[in-house]
Formats: structure tokens, C-alpha cells, sequence
């Protein structure tokens, strides 16, 4: 805490108060009280999105991992192939593929539109969900193959000289292990999928960068919504780094 | 020898003067039939394309078109970016606040295109319970958000080529845009799905006094040589002459 | 041929719509690749000495540097592309246009081309001078302290011990820097750059076959992918020779 108060901090830190203190008075923020609730809607909208889809992909990613650390070529190579694809191509096209790609295969059949999952199909979170969730398992899925291979052979060898089976040995040593050291990436990795976000605005799903893009449009105010709106991204930005130095401090005392 | 260079310089000199200065034509980076689309070999082609470049040569203007994401068209034309709009954009109260128009050179009403198995008609009692979908920053979209937003569930897509894929899909039940566009869209095998279901009462306020080309606010003198342009074309029958490839009838609107 | 086009019906309308010439939207397609190329390599290359220098900066420089650099590294990280995009296009010209009038200057007009890699290249900066400043920190302090003991100066010591030492143990970090620039340039499409994601929009908007042009673009990027791995696999290979010390 003392480094906060060395000189030059306090001058930077008053250096940084004034530039806010300028920014709020002299640039129009009039909007805000119209637009507050959409923009609370849009932020709620972003955290479940990103929430789920990490949940989602990082379950897809466990098995994807596992079947290239340890699995048979006939599950290891698509799995190689499934990363290989989603890290090798832009996020933004996978979701434009999905959303509108799938969109056009629709009117071939057209009991489709009779059938139960329609309301689903006709909504656009759904393929928001499924690109962004696609997307972290094809990243997770190399991270956690690299988090398997790391965790040291002969802990397993020994595991299975004892006799434990080998779900027994998953369980109990392999993965603990290996999301133990997997899980300073994946703190960054869920950064980056909080940055994915917005590409979902492209396909109508209204997140908050799309709230701030209605204000801009509405108002014809072109840098304040998204300064704004930078300042609320580092904010959950910086919540989930918190978020993970608890869990690290807490799952991975002494790995070193 | 110096004659040749004095010579040489005279002739720099003047072609320096003649050559105007290029003026950067912003138009939309989607495709919008009939009026702007890149064909296969990526030139620009459409009715305002043609129309561009007539009212160009007829103001004796350099024109260079520069294609500009639509959302990000007026902060381009306010930062400097690019010097015109012309991009099928409507003259509203709301643009008139920060740019500057000229004369308008189209004006065509706006009609809902919806599913051909449903009934609606385009009113708000009409159209409850329906999704609708529009174009960001379009008068369409703040005419939708207006009178039917209570009623019914607005989708806003960065391209009306993406609505109407929707709509040819069955996501959304309608959409609200230029009736020529639409015209465009229900010639195509797509468009087989849906119809026509009816002009949408008029306001002017939202809806606009027609298309006119926009101009950063205090250009003048840009602005009244596109006038100028617009009125000339006007006057010696080329603009018929372009219509006449693309529509039946003029859509000079006034 | 032919029998591959009855037994799969809708292949040759697909084929039709990619090939090169007209009416194939396959030219516009390799244009936007192109343009997506070159961006990406104007920007990784900015982002490169951007980096160089932010790690200088947070390695020794004085305290006000270091925390500079370190705002400059988290607003980066921690704000997405799309957003620092839109305020680096409009505002960065802006800016620089009012700065250079209230000078005296004219106003300069920026091709969309140098804008875009002028903002990815910012973007790219913030993670390069992540990647240099490990990279840095990794070379062997016995070598550094052997020139010092020389009688090098600091930046001769710089030039010829710890860059070429800190080159190998950066370009895991660059190489996937590259990727992510890369794949980057397609959120260029957001603000009409054209490039290959918009070209793909056009060309699907305009012919109404989504899942072909989206698909072919998806094969386009993921060649430019494996491309480079090949690329970086044999720089990694060329630049380990020589250097001491194992590697991971």
C-alpha cells in the first residue's frame, strides 16, 4: 500500500483525477439518465453471455484436452482438428457463419419452422451463446492439453502401480493437477472472452456495446458512450482478475 | 535549354491549378440495391452510383468514392474523413443538427414487407406481437423504435441485406425499409416468401424531407455545387435517363 | 468433374460464385485477403517497436515511465479491440488533424489503410511489450553483466547481447502475436475497411449464399494460419542455432 504514496504516484493519481474531473464536466453526459436502464439490461446481458459460455466451452474444453493428452488418434485427431480450426480462424467469422449461415439453410426445410426448438431458432442469443462457447473450448482445448501433458508422468505411473483405475486416477490426481496449473491462463483466456463480446452486437443481440452504439446513434454523439463504455469493460475486467487471484490463492497454494 | 524549362514548369504550373481538389464521395460499405452494391469484380454499381457520377461531372468535381461502414458515416463526414454523403441518407431534423443537406434527389415512400403467410398491415395495431427488424441509424429504425416498439419486439441489424436474409429465413415476421430497396428484394428467389403489407403513415419529422446528399456543417460552397450539380442533371434529362435503366416510373418523389 | 457435380447438387453454383473472374466473387475475396495481409503485417511490425520500446520503458525506465507504460498495457488488455478500434479511428484522426491545425499546419488526410494498421498497431503494442519485456527478462544475467564487464555501452549492449539473445524466447509470444493480428483485421469490417471479412459480407449479402462465402473465407484465414506455424516453426528453428541454454 506505501508504493501509493511514493511523489510521483500522487501526481500521476491527481495528474489522472483532473483529466476525470474535465472529462465530466465539459463533455455531455445528458444521456445517461435516458439510457441507464438499457445499459444496466446490456451489462447483464454481457456477464450471463460470457459466464455461460465460459462454463459451457471450459466442459467442452476438458474433454478435448484429455482426448489429445492422452486419447486415441481416432478422438485425438478431430480434437486437434476442432482447435486447430476454431484458433485458426477470426471469431467474428464464426459467429457471422453460424448465425447467418444456418440462417440460410432454413427456408430449404421448411418443417423447421413447426417444430419445438422455432422459438430458439428464431432468437439470436442462442448462436451467440453457441459461437462464443465454441470459441473458448477451441482455445481451452489447447490450453488444457498442455495442462495434462505438464502434470508429471510419474505421479500417474505411480497412481496406477497402486492399483486406482484409471477414472480413479482422472479424478483424483490427473485433473486437479492440471487445472491447478491451467488456472492462471485461464484467467487471462476469460478476459479475452469478456472482450469477445461485442462481436455478438453484429448478430442483434443487445449487449452493452450495442446499448452504447443505440446511444450514438440516437444522440449522434460520437466519443462519450464509448469512453463510458471502455470504463465499464476495465471494470469487469478488473473484477474478474480479482476474482481469479482468490481462486488461485486458494486452489493452488503450494505449486510454486 | 531554359526556354524548355521555363516551358516545362508553366505547363506543371497550370496542370496543378486545373486539377480540383478530390472530393471523397462516402458511400455505404453494404450493399444496398438497387442503389449501391460492388459486383463481382468489385467496382461499384446501382442507381446512386450512376447518379454520383453525374452529378460530379455536371458540377466539374473530382470525385473519388470512398466506401464507409453506414453506423460510422456522419462522424467520418464530422472528422473529416470524407467530404460527402451520398449513400441514400434521408434529410432529418435530427441530421440537420449536425450536418448540412442539399437539395433533396430521390423520395420514395416506406412500406413493410412481411411474411406472405401472415396478416398484418402497417400500423402499430398491425403489427403487435410481431418481431420486426430495421437497419441501425436508419429513419426506419428511429420511425420503428417510435411507433412500434410498445408492441412489438424490434431487432436492428448492421445491414438491411441481413434483415431481409431473416426475413427469408422466418426469424423475423417484418421489415421496414425504402420500398425500392425492398422491390429489389421481393425480384429475388428469397423474396419469394413475403409480400408487400402497406405504406406506413407518414411523418415527416422522423421519416424525412427525401435523400439528399450531406455535407459537413458550413461547407457551402461543396454544397451548392452539388445543388448545382443535381439541378443541371435535372434540367438536361440525364436523371431520367439513369432512372429509366433501373425503375419504371421517377422517383423524384416531389 | 461432372460426376462430382450430380452427385453433390449445389456444388457447381458454389464453385460458380468462388471462382476468380466474373461473376465469381473469388477476386474480390483474394483482394480482401490481400488487403487483410498487409495490415497484419504493418501492424505487427508497428506493434513490434512499440514494444520494444514500452519494455525499455518498463525495464528502465523511471518510476513515471514505468506506470505510464503499465496504464497504456491494461487499458489495452483490458478494453476490447472493437471498442479501441472505433475510438482510435475516429478520434485518432481527429486528434492529430486538430493538433496539426493548432499548430499551423494543414490537415492531413489519412488513407484508411494507414489508419487501420495505425490502430491495430497500438492494440498489438500493448501485448508485444508484454511478450519483449519477459523476453527480456529471461536472457541470462551472466551474459548482460560479461558486456558490462567489457566495457559495452548500454546500448551496445542492447544491440549486440541482449536482443539477439532475447529474439529466440520472444517468438513463441510473437508468433502468437501474429495470429491474433491476423484474425484482428477482421474486425476492420466493423468499420468499413475492406478487407477480407467485409469483402465476404458483400459478396454473401449480394449473392445470398451465406454458408459458401463465410466458408471460404473460414479456409482462407485457416491457410494464412497454418502458413505461418510453418513460417514461425522454422524461424524458431533458424534462431535457436547458436544460442545457449535449453529449450522448453
Amino acid at each position: 500500500m506505501r508504493d501509493w504514496f511514493k511523489p510521483h504516484r500522487i501526481m500521476l493519481i491527481a495528474v489522472a483525477a483532473g483529466l476525470v474531473l474535465w472529462a465530466a464536466l465539459s463533455m455531455r453526459w445528458d444521456w445517461i439518465p435516458r439510457y441507464w436502464q438499457l445499459g444496466v439490461e446490456g451489462i447483464w446481458r454481457t456477464l450471463w453471455l460470457m459466464a455461460l459460455s465460459v462454463l459451457i466451452g471450459f466442459a467442452m474444453a476438458v474433454p478435448l484436452g484429455l482426448a489429445q493428452a492422452a486419447g486415441p488418434r481416432v478422438l485425438a485427431v478431430p480434437a486437434r482438428w476442432f482447435c486447430t480450426v476454431i484458433r485458426g480462424t477470426p471469431l467474428l467469422l464464426q459467429i457471422w457463419l453460424i448465425y447467418f449461415g444456418l440462417g440460410s439453410l432454413f427456408p430449404q426445410y421448411p418443417w423447421i419452422r413447426t417444430s419445438e426448438l422455432w422459438p430458439y431458432l428464431r432468437q439470436a442469443w442462442p448462436y451467440a451463446l453457441m459461437a462464443l462457447s465454441l470459441s473458448y473450448a477451441g482455445y481451452e482445448g489447447e490450453v488444457m492439453r498442455g495442462a495434462f501433458k505438464s502434470v508429471p508422468h510419474g505421479q500417474l505411473e505411480a497412481a496406477r502401480a497402486y492399483g486406482l483405475s484409471r477414472w480413479t486416477v482422472l479424478r483424483r490426481i490427473w485433473l486437479p493437477q492440471a487445472l491447478a496449473r491451467a488456472l492462471p491462463t485461464l484467467g487471462g483466456e476469460t478476459i479475452l472472452q469478456l472482450k469477445a463480446t461485442p462481436l455478438v452486437a453484429t448478430i442483434t443481440v443487445i449487449e452493452i456495446y450495442a446499448v452504447a452504439g443505440r446511444v450514438r446513434q440516437d444522440t449522434f454523439i460520437i466519443y462519450e458512450p464509448l469512453l463510458l463504455l471502455a470504463v465499464i469493460y476495465m471494470a469487469i475486467a478488473g473484477i474478474i482478475t480479482l476474482g481469479f487471484r482468490w481462486l488461485e490463492r486458494r486452489y493452488t497454494p503450494g505449486l510454486g | 535549354m531554359k526556354k524548355l524549362l521555363l516551358s516545362a514548369a508553366a505547363l506543371a504550373m497550370m496542370v496543378g491549378t486545373a486539377q480540383a481538389e478530390t472530393v471523397r464521395i462516402g458511400v455505404a460499405a453494404e450493399p444496398y440495391p438497387p442503389f449501391s452494391a460492388p459486383d463481382a469484380a468489385g467496382n461499384w454499381v446501382g442507381w446512386e452510383i450512376e447518379i454520383i457520377d453525374a452529378v460530379c461531372a455536371a458540377a466539374e468535381l473530382d470525385c473519388e468514392l470512398t466506401p464507409t461502414a453506414w453506423d460510422g458515416i456522419i462522424p467520418s463526414l464530422v472528422s473529416g474523413r470524407i467530404d460527402v454523403i451520398m449513400s441514400s441518407m434521408s434529410i432529418t431534423e435530427d441530421r440537420l443538427q449536425t450536418i448540412d443537406f442539399s437539395d433533396p434527389y430521390y423520395n420514395t415512400p416506406t412500406v413493410i414487407v412481411g411474411q406472405r403467410s401472415m396478416e398484418m398491415d402497417a400500423s402499430p395495431e398491425g403489427l403487435a406481437g410481431m418481431v420486426i427488424g430495421v437497419q441501425v441509424s436508419t429513419i426506419h429504425q428511429a420511425y420503428a423504435q417510435t411507433y412500434f416498439a410498445a408492441g412489438s419486439e424490434l431487432r436492428t441489424y448492421q445491414t438491411q441485406d441481413e434483415a431481409n436474409q431473416d426475413l427469408a429465413s422466418g426469424r423475423i415476421d417484418a421489415t421496414q425499409a425504402d420500398s425500392l430497396a425492398l422491390a429489389d428484394f421481393l425480384g429475388t428467389d428469397a423474396g419469394a416468401c413475403c409480400e408487400v403489407k402497406g405504406t406506413v403513415a407518414a411523418d415527416e419529422s422522423i421519416l424525412g424531407l427525401g435523400v439528399g446528399a450531406g455535407v459537413r456543417k458550413g461547407d457551402d460552397e461543396l454544397r451548392e455545387a452539388l445543388n448545382q450539380g443535381i439541378a443541371a442533371i435535372l434540367a438536361d434529362g440525364t436523371y431520367d435517363e439513369i432512372t429509366a435503366r433501373y425503375f419504371e416510373m421517377s422517383i423524384y418523389g416531389n | 468433374m461432372d460426376w462430382v457435380y450430380q452427385w453433390w447438387p449445389g456444388l457447381e453454383a458454389s464453385v460458380t460464385l468462388l471462382s476468380l473472374e466474373p461473376p465469381g466473387w473469388g477476386g474480390n475475396l483474394l483482394r480482401g485477403a490481400v488487403n487483410s495481409v498487409i495490415i497484419a503485417v504493418g501492424a505487427f511490425c508497428l506493434g513490434c517497436v512499440i514494444g520494444i520500446f514500452g519494455a525499455l520503458g518498463k525495464l528502465s525506465g523511471g518510476p513515471v515511465t514505468r506506470d505510464l507504460m503499465a496504464v497504456y498495457t491494461t487499458v489495452v488488455r483490458a478494453v476490447p479491440e472493437l471498442i479501441l478500434i472505433l475510438i482510435l479511428y475516429y478520434a485518432g484522426t481527429d486528434l492529430l488533424n486538430q493538433a496539426l491545425r493548432a499548430f499551423g499546419y494543414r490537415p492531413i488526410e489519412i488513407s484508411g489503410l494507414a489508419a487501420g494498421i495505425g490502430v491495430l498497431g497500438v492494440v498489438q503494442g500493448a501485448y508485444a511489450t508484454e511478450v519483449l519485456r519477459g523476453a527480456i527478462q529471461a536472457v541470462p544475467l551472466g551474459q548482460i553483466e560479461a558486456a558490462r564487464a567489457y566495457g559495452m555501452t548500454r546500448f551496445q549492449t542492447f544491440r549486440r547481447v541482449t536482443f539477439p539473445a532475447m529474439l529466440p524466447l520472444a517468438l513463441p509470444g510473437l508468433s502468437n502475436l501474429w495470429l491474433i493480428a491476423t484474425k484482428d483485421t477482421a474486425l476492420l469490417a466493423i468499420v468499413g475497411f475492406s478487407e477480407l471479412t467485409l469483402e465476404t459480407r458483400q459478396a454473401a449479402g449480394s449473392t445470398r449464399a451465406y454458408f459458401t462465402f463465410f466458408l471460404a473465407a473460414g479456409a482462407l484465414y485457416l491457410i494464412m494460419t497454418l502458413l505461418s506455424g510453418r513460417v514461425f516453426g522454422w524461424i524458431e528453428t533458424r534462431f535457436w542455432r547458436g544460442q545457449a541454454g535449453a529449450r522448453s
